[in-house]
């Protein structure tokens, strides 16, 4: 059995138009896919991950145009769906960036700060990105 | 009226922040305004125009390569200098000699060069405005 792994995901739209997806949730979806058996908690400004519906205009340089940019609500969706990754996100961090739950991708966990003592002892590791 | 001089200095790797993204979307403006762009490409960003850069699949996407049309920064860098030419500007591309050779990324495209410090410092002389991108 694979060891499991709580990943706290903090660092948030860090070169997501050039890789046209988060390094770390394609890294965890790709280990999944591998046997691995991952968690995510969202939380800081990566918590704005997990709202629906939200995309950005390709990168134009002259001629030449970018046709798939990032749309990170939807590969949030895809972990939970597709690689069954519970994702998580920091309930407190949601309310100080004025997030509603309504906005949220299905699927998705709230979790409160005091709750995440809890949670690290449940998991075998416990990575911070 | 004389030309706009617009120089920029970048210093992030390819792939590793949102800077560059930023950096390219005033360098396409000032571009299709015909502006003369200078760029000295430092450290990390020496690697932008490496013309070795490939495009891959992505298999967590389930996209082949077509599909994916991952962007690469040599593309770019091209479609820039292409851009430029087109509305009657020009750019000047620097690669930073030493930080190329330290990357092992000595081949570039086309139309840029290799540079040093006294290649900004030029720059920095003859230009209207200067916009420091560093890393963070």
């Amino acid at each position: 059995m694979a060891k499991k792994t709580l990943n706290i995901v903090e660092s948030a739209y860090r070169a997501v138009m050039e890789e046209q997806d988060d390094t770390i949730l394609w890294l965890l979806a790709a280990m999944q896919g591998a046997g691995a058996e991952h968690t995510v908690v969202l939380r800081g400004n990566a918590v704005n991950y997990a709202v629906a519906g939200q995309g950005v205009p390709g990168l134009t340089v002259g001629e030449w145009k970018q046709t798939q940019a990032p749309q990170m609500g939807r590969d949030v969706l895809d972990l939970i769906e597709k690689r069954k990754i519970p994702v998580y996100v920091v309930a407190e961090d949601l309310a100080d960036r004025g997030i509603e739950r309504s906005e949220l991708v299905p699927g998705v966990q709230l979790l409160s700060r005091t709750a995440l003592p809890g949670l690290f002892a449940e998991y075998t590791l416990v990575a911070h990105w | 009226m004389s030309k706009t001089t617009l120089t920029i200095a970048l210093m992030d790797p390819p792939y590793e922040s949102e800077n560059l993204t930023t950096a390219f979307r005033i360098l396409d403006v000032a571009a299709r305004r015909g502006y003369a762009i200078n760029v000295f490409a430092y450290e990390g960003a020496a690697g932008l125009a490496f013309v070795r850069q490939t495009p891959h699949p992505n298999p967590v996407h389930g996209k082949t390569v077509a599909e994916e049309n991952h962007p690469t920064t040599k593309d770019q860098v091209a479609a820039l200098l292409a851009a430029a030419e087109q509305h009657g500007g020009k750019v000047d591309w620097v690669n930073c000699g030493m930080c190329v050779d330290e990357r092992g990324v000595t081949e570039f495209v086309p139309g840029t060069r290799r540079g040093g410090p006294a290649d900004f410092h030029a720059f920095v002389e003859a230009s209207d405005n200067v916009l420091v991108i560093p890393t963070k």
